[in-house]
């Protein structure tokens, strides 16, 4: 008799949105609770709720979890992403490590000066291009199948994706030198609820803007 | 029939300290070979060694796995300290998470300069003090049990008490206000495998000092 999970964070993709592609994935309905002022996120402290003082915060199976990586593990887990063995999962994880790597740059990116954006935007597309996109067109390569791992859909198929579409943003054409990955794009893409949740009115946050930065900044008294 | 895992990184604690400290709790042993120079560095490169390009690298079950997370993730899994359920497996990522975060502070510690090393060392303490060891405390408390996770030994605690003893070589008196901490620290160092391991003449690597920045910046041809 669970209720849908409930996600705690602002409205805006950051450590929160690869939680939003996982449900979506796994086709489980959330709510949410965005923060948009300091005396929200310091009740949410008062009553205890945020194990390390942080958010991402998701209320699910009973549990108030925090940690956007054991909140992830355990989506993966409970809805069959995370492969169907040790050695599967142990692949899972290093995948979804070097996509976490890359998504992390893109993640620090608003926050930075405008001067450090350009320079960044250019490191982004480097790496990208340099250390994980061929790590990955190599699997797809090697494997010879549509999924990363085990032939089926997982965890590290998604966040593949959302990397992908985030790199893109910042560079429309970084996928050329890649067939493999643009074919992986497209198949994934095409998976009913993901497609949903590509199109406009889905629960997917737009690209970070200045008045995603300041509420940030306001709300965790980051200055 | 299978090998003992070789670790291949410096001859250094940084993010392979993590791996020592689980494998030897599981009571496995281990090999090392230690990255001396850049051509040895680019060797493992060019033998596509490396998934992306990066140490920790650790070879295990016929896998040459990278990603500290993903590598400690199946150690655990494989030696019986990952909980017995789905549900301890994501208190288990939590509580490995927060502590993760706080050794992140300490791990670039000797990357900077002795003025931010001071206020590093400040922010460490009260990190330390105000945000992990209380939860860690409280845990204790409010379960009454020897260990973090189902009352058995688990990769939680393995990743608390590194915790722990690493924090006190930079502030000593840090658990002085935990004694709950403090009874914990002392169970577990006394835990065969983990106090042989404490001994010298073990696999633990002393304190990063300059000297191993400066060579690891070698190496990666950092300036």
């Amino acid at each position: 008799m669970a209720g849908k999970p409930k996600l705690y964070y602002f409205d805006g993709r950051g450590k929160m949105e690869s939680v939003r592609w996982l449900l979506t994935a796994a086709g489980v309905e959330f709510e949410e609770e965005f923060l948009k002022t300091r005396e929200q996120y310091e009740k949410l402290l008062q009553d205890g709720a945020l194990l390390f003082q942080q958010v991402p915060m998701v209320e699910i199976d009973g549990m108030k979890m925090v940690q956007t990586r054991a909140i992830l593990s355990y989506i993966a887990g409970k809805h069959n992403l995370y492969g169907k063995d040790l050695k599967e999962r142990a692949l899972i994880d290093m995948y979804v490590g070097g996509t976490d790597d890359l998504m992390g740059f893109i993640m620090r990116f608003p926050f930075l000066s405008a001067e450090d954006k350009e320079k960044e935007c250019a490191h982004i597309i480097q790496k990208a291009t340099s250390r994980y996109f061929p790590a990955y067109e190599k699997v797809l390569k090697d494997r010879g199948q549509a999924f990363l791992v085990g032939n089926r859909l997982s965890w590290a198929d998604v966040h593949l994706l959302e990397a992908i579409l985030m790199v893109e943003e910042k560079s429309s054409d970084v996928l050329s030198e890649f067939p493999r990955l643009q074919a992986f794009k497209a198949n994934i893409s095409s998976i009913p609820a993901i497609k949903k949740f590509l199109e406009p009115g889905s629960q997917r946050k737009p690209v970070p803007d200045d008045k995603y930065v300041e509420t940030v900044r306001k709300v965790l008294w980051m200055y | 029939m299978s090998e003992k895992p070789k670790l291949h990184y410096f001859n250094g604690r940084g993010r392979m300290e993590s791996i020592r400290w689980l494998l030897a709790p599981a009571g496995v042993e281990f090999e090392e070979e230690f990255l001396e120079s850049r051509e040895w560095y680019e060797m493992l490169l060019q033998d596509g060694a490396l998934l992306f390009q990066q140490v920790p690298m650790v070879e295990i079950d016929g896998m040459k796995m990278v990603q500290t997370r993903a590598i400690l993730s199946y150690i655990a899994g494989k030696y019986n300290l990952y909980g017995k359920d789905l549900k301890e497996r994501a208190w288990i990522d939590m509580y490995v998470e927060g502590v993760r975060d706080l050794m992140d502070l300490i791990r670039v510690h000797h990357k900077l300069s002795p003025q931010e090393q001071q206020k590093n060392l400040a922010l460490i303490g009260e990190k330390a003090a105000t945000r992990y060891f209380p939860v860690y405390e409280k845990i204790l408390k409010d379960h009454k049990d020897d260990f973090l996770v189902g009352n058995q030994l688990t990769w939680a605690d393995v990743q608390l008490i590194e915790a722990i003893l690493t924090v006190e070589e930079k502030v000593p008196t840090i658990l002085s206000e935990f004694l709950l901490l403090q009874a914990f620290k002392a169970r577990v160092s006394s835990i065969a495998t983990i106090k042989k391991f404490l001994q010298p003449g073990s696999q633990r690597k002393p304190p990063t000092d300059e000297k191993a920045v400066a060579f690891t910046n070698r190496i990666f041809n950092r300036r």
